[in-house]
């Protein structure tokens, strides 16, 4: 992350509150070591956006082999023990690596002590020690990799992979690490949430990607450490064969499933809360009106993260779960639709007669609703016991997941991505190849992915290498769409890459919210805010004006722009 | 010390106040010994699912465990407890000398424990009494020869040398299915086969069972399921009391898995305790130094914290694994 | 915690008759939860008086060894919130491993075979 620093004292065409060129977190201190040892969230929190986005290039690429051996029947570019190690990758790398850290350790980091006007962290060493955690739990991956791959998915399910033949132990191990990486972000994010607040600001007075942060760090201190058993238990099967898991030995197979999915399930919510948080940010920053039913999308969110665990057997209808079980968890299961349901009828009501620009962050933040309101009801079809008979392991499987996964997650990760680019790099991203960019992952994205409810729906299961002619037409089309949205993609990149270099300097405040992060400059200085910052209502967004010098929201009282 | 006015040394930049620090690491420290419980929650969970569904290989098994060391190593472990809070006490009210050696009684307890600890394993070691996979019972240490080390064979190598699959190894191309009627001691060494040979080929060779795969991926089986009333024996049985007692009585199959969620929860909480330990040396050196007095003593209450979880789930161990009826 | 309102830290000192004291109750619960055993309650309440002795012994560790009584009654949300999900997550996969018991194959392994 190179900023252009050329000469102290500020640059051309600088607007007030842009700080590049002048003292900032990025130039407070300088060398590799500044950066590897900094205790600076806003810097950690640079390293894993930075890290991340190699994850992801690297799961993305594993995405397009399997999606490219599957635009024809039969083999097209590697023998199936290849396939079946490329969507394992895929699977580990988008999930552990890319997916649980991306929005509270990357983006979060970096905003969440600012949302609080606070310093930093509660713990900002553990906050270093979960980044070179991370980085262990990724040389693992890579020497998993170099040692032949993977071929269980990245479910890990015993009997097969306390027996493959395949290098598991190492991607374990790494996964095993990655926990401690993703405990030691929530254990930091709850005490900072409780503890570092300013005095004015209470519970209720903080921005909702607060309560969504929040939440999701209760369920990785929560579910995390019995994933962290859950692997132990794998690795010490496959090292000494205990027979906790392996029938061979007297063990118990689905036991498995129930220790993988009661982390696991929750899991999805590490994923998809925190996205919601972001969602409620831009919906209301870009209707220009305040957030509706506050309170509702608050408790939603800690509702989501409590019901989280309490339906992980919705993942074992058809594994040998019993009967009993099935039905519990399947009407459990549809209690979690009413949290979800509750905050998409509030953005909605946010919208309506809003004020709406139509910036790049809203552009995702309106793709998040479409994708995840049709990946949402989708988990209700599985959800349904008779249902999910027919559907588990197919194809419609892989594009429900994939619609609240990728259509929810990365689409919201991406959003606030833009959203607070200016306020980490001092500049502002072009408009046309950002909104681009939203546009074609949208486009490539439903073509990909709408079509495989379809797929499945005919049968076509799930992890398959080879398929009936019958389904080519399909395949096709979910192959040309995952292109595009590669394109998409490298069109994102491209605009966030020039816009270091060319980029125009960003205000303090470029969208007009009024959460504490648009109240430091762009960007922040190293203790984040020059003097108290004071805490309102951060949906009252009366208190700004826009200003065509500055191009840019200023204070109408004007003494609080830097 | 008198000079706690704004910014004392231990006091961090980003808080306000040594009472903000002080419960925000509180506060850190109960999340993390949450997240313990609930690491140790799933080896609980380990252990119910086989109590709960086979209590007669614990009702046999446990015989084979010391009540007394055990026993032992549960009040060694309290009194350690003990120590360690009044360390903390002797922190908060800055008895500096009393803080170091109660610390080194608290050190002095752990290795007590670890030391029982050692004695309990080796005789395990000794009788074979190990995890699934190297779990071969027989008296008296004499293990080195025809047996051929069996748990090391286990551990390290995959079952290489396992004594009894001799004869059956070469079998192993014929698929596992083989095996049947083979005694109970093969069932390691049929698994090896199965795991070695079929590696990632498994979807292509029909598993025995499976009448044909269609290609929606649905297998068209023959029954796998036991018809009712001939459930495998073994598995549902009841529980007879008059099997207490008996050292050597029949043994239950999946004994095995008892020994191997003996070293799993024993095993796991040892580490805990080894961790302990050198948390407690390095606070027994800053101690030394002075560190610690009633205004900034949080590492020791940490430490403190810490070790009685160590404690806690002893506590629960104990009568889980030693004292079964 | 006793917290002043200047922000300095005030430890809570707990007396030393109450460590000794709850050490010298968790000895004898220990020595009788070992003399228990030769009782025979039937053959689960064994195990349940096992568990409301070792269920005293953990709270009173707890609450003054770990002198939760005197803290921040949140630290206790925590951990008694730890607990439930662990119970959570045993009770529901005692209840399912229990039902689906009778129908497992002894000795499946992963290549589809049988080993008896």
């Amino acid at each position: 992350m190179s900023t252009p620093e050329t000469k102290r004292g500020g640059l051309p065409h600088q607007p007030p509150g842009n700080t590049l060129g002048k003292e900032n977190y990025l130039n407070a201190s300088r060398g590799f070591l500044s950066w590897a040892l900094t205790l600076d969230h806003k810097r950690i929190g640079l390293m894993y956006l930075v890290s991340i986005l190699t994850a992801f290039l690297g799961g993305g690429l594993a995405a397009l082999y399997v999606r490219t051996e599957l635009i024809a029947p039969g083999q097209t570019l590697g023998d199936a023990d290849m396939y079946n190690q490329a969507f394992t990758l895929h699977g580990a790398i988008m999930v552990f690596l890319f997916i649980i850290p991306g929005i509270p350790a990357a983006l979060g980091n970096f905003v969440l002590p600012l949302l609080l006007g606070a310093k930093d962290v509660a713990f900002p060493r553990l906050n270093l020690a979960s980044y070179w955690l991370w980085v262990c739990g990724a040389i693992f991956a890579v020497i998993s990799l170099a040692t032949g791959g993977v071929d269980t998915g990245w479910t890990f399910y015993t009997p097969y992979s306390s027996s493959t033949t395949t290098s598991v132990i190492p991607i374990v191990t790494g996964v095993f690490i990655l926990g401690f990486s993703s405990i030691f972000t929530g254990l930091n994010f709850i005490v900072t949430t409780h503890k570092l607040r300013p005095k004015n600001m209470g519970w209720f007075n903080m921005p909702l990607v607060m309560w969504a942060l929040y939440s999701t760090a209760i369920i990785q201190v929560l579910a995390t450490p019995v994933l962290a058993i859950t692997l132990l238990l794998l690795i010490a099967e496959r090292a000494m064969g205990i027979g906790i898991f392996d029938p061979a030995l007297g063990g118990d197979a689905v036991l498995f499933q129930h220790f993988f999915w009661f982390y696991s399930h929750p899991a999805v919510y590490i994923m998809i809360l925190p996205a919601m948080g972001i969602i409620s940010e831009l919906i209301a920053v870009f209707s220009r009106k305040h957030i509706f039913g506050y309170t509702f999308i608050a408790y939603s969110s800690v509702a989501i993260a409590i019901f989280g665990f309490i339906v992980w057997g919705h993942h074992m209808f058809t594994s040998g779960q019993s009967d009993l079980l099935n039905m519990i968890f399947a009407a459990l299961t549809f209690s979690v639709s009413i949290p979800s349901a509750i905050k998409i009828w509030n953005w909605l009501a946010t919208l309506y007669k809003g004020s709406i620009s139509w910036d790049t962050p809203m552009l995702y933040a309106l793709s998040f609703i479409i994708l995840f309101t049709i990946g949402g009801l989708t988990g209700l079809f599985l959800g349904m016991l008779a249902v999910d008979v027919f559907l588990h392991d197919t194809y419609f499987v892989v594009a429900h997941f994939h619609y609240v996964m990728f259509g929810g997650t990365v689409i919201a990760f991406l959003g606030g991505l833009f959203y607070w680019w200016p306020k980490m790099t001092g500049r502002m991203y072009s408009e046309t190849s950002g909104r681009l960019s939203a546009a074609l992952i949208f486009i490539g994205f439903n073509l990909t992915f709408f079509i495989q409810f379809i797929l499945g729906s005919q049968g076509m299961p799930r992890r398959y290498f080879d398929y009936l002619p019958r389904y080519e037409f399909y395949h096709q089309v979910s192959t040309i769409g995952a292109y595009i949205t590669a394109l998409g993609f490298m069109v994102a990149a491209y605009s966030l890459a020039m816009s270091l270099v060319r980029g125009k300097l960003a205000p303090a405040n470029p969208w007009g919210g009024n959460s504490l992060e648009w109240h430091t400059t762009s960007p922040p200085p190293l203790h984040n805010f020059e003097g108290e910052p004071r805490s309102d209502d951060p949906y009252d967004y009366g208190d700004w004006k826009w200003d065509d010098s500055v191009e840019g929201f200023v204070r109408k009282d004007a003494e609080a722009t830097a | 010390m008198s000079h706690d006015h704004d910014h004392p040394s231990y006091l961090q930049h980003h808080f306000d106040t040594p009472e903000q620090q002080f419960t925000s690491s509180k506060l850190g420290m109960w999340l993390f010994l949450a997240t313990e419980v609930l690491m140790f929650g799933g080896l609980f969970c380990a252990y119910s699912v086989y109590r709960g569904n086979h209590p007669e290989i614990f009702m046999y098994a446990h015989q084979f465990l010391d009540t007394k060391l055990g026993a032992i190593n549960t009040v060694v472990l309290l009194c350690s407890s003990l120590t360690m809070a009044w360390a903390v006490r002797a922190a908060q009210l800055g008895q500096k000398r009393l803080l170091p050696f109660m610390l080194i009684l608290t050190l002095a307890g752990a290795f007590g424990f670890m030391g029982i600890k050692y004695i309990e394993y080796s005789s395990k070691f000794d009788h074979g009494l190990l995890w699934a996979r190297a779990y071969e019972p027989h008296e008296e240490g004499h293990h080195g020869d025809d047996h051929g080390d069996g748990h090391e064979a286990g551990a390290a190598d995959h079952g290489a040398a396992h004594d009894g699959g001799d004869d059956h190894g070469d079998a192993d191309h014929n698929g596992a299915a083989d095996h049947n009627g083979a005694s109970d001691h093969n069932g390691d060494a049929a698994h090896e086969a199965a795991a070695g040979d079929h590696g990632g080929e498994q979807a292509e060779a029909l598993p025995d069972g499976v009448l044909e795969i269609l290609p929606s991926g649905l297998k068209v089986e023959k029954s796998t399921i036991a018809p009712p009333g001939s459930a495998p024996s073994g598995t549902v049985l009841t529980v007879s009391d008059d099997g207490h007692g008996e050292h050597h009585g029949p043994e239950p199959e999946k004994t095995k898995v008892f020994f191997s969620i003996y070293f799993l929860m024993t095993g796991l909480h040892g580490i805990h305790v080894l961790g302990g330990i050198v948390v407690i040396f390095w606070l027994l050196f800053k101690s030394l130094g002075g560190a610690f007095g009633p205004e900034y003593y949080t590492p020791v209450d940490l430490v403190g914290l810490y070790w009685h979880l160590v404690d806690l789930i002893w506590i629960f161990l104990f009568p889980l694994l030693y004292l079964i009826h | 915690m006793a917290s002043s309102t200047d922000g300095k830290h005030v430890p809570h000192v707990v007396p030393l008759w109450i460590l000794i004291g709850v050490l010298a109750i968790l000895l004898i619960l220990t020595w009788a939860t070992v003399a228990v055993t030769s009782f025979d309650f039937g053959s689960n309440m064994n195990l349940v008086v096992a568990m409301v002795i070792a269920v005293i012994k953990a709270a009173l560790v707890v609450m003054f060894f770990m002198h939760l009584v005197w803290d921040r009654p949140f630290n206790t949300v925590i951990f008694v919130s730890a607990l439930a999900f662990v119970g959570l997550f045993i009770i529901l996969a005692l209840l399912d491993t229990g039902q689906y018991q009778p129908t497992m194959i002894p000795g499946y392994t992963a290549a589809g075979g049988v080993v008896p």
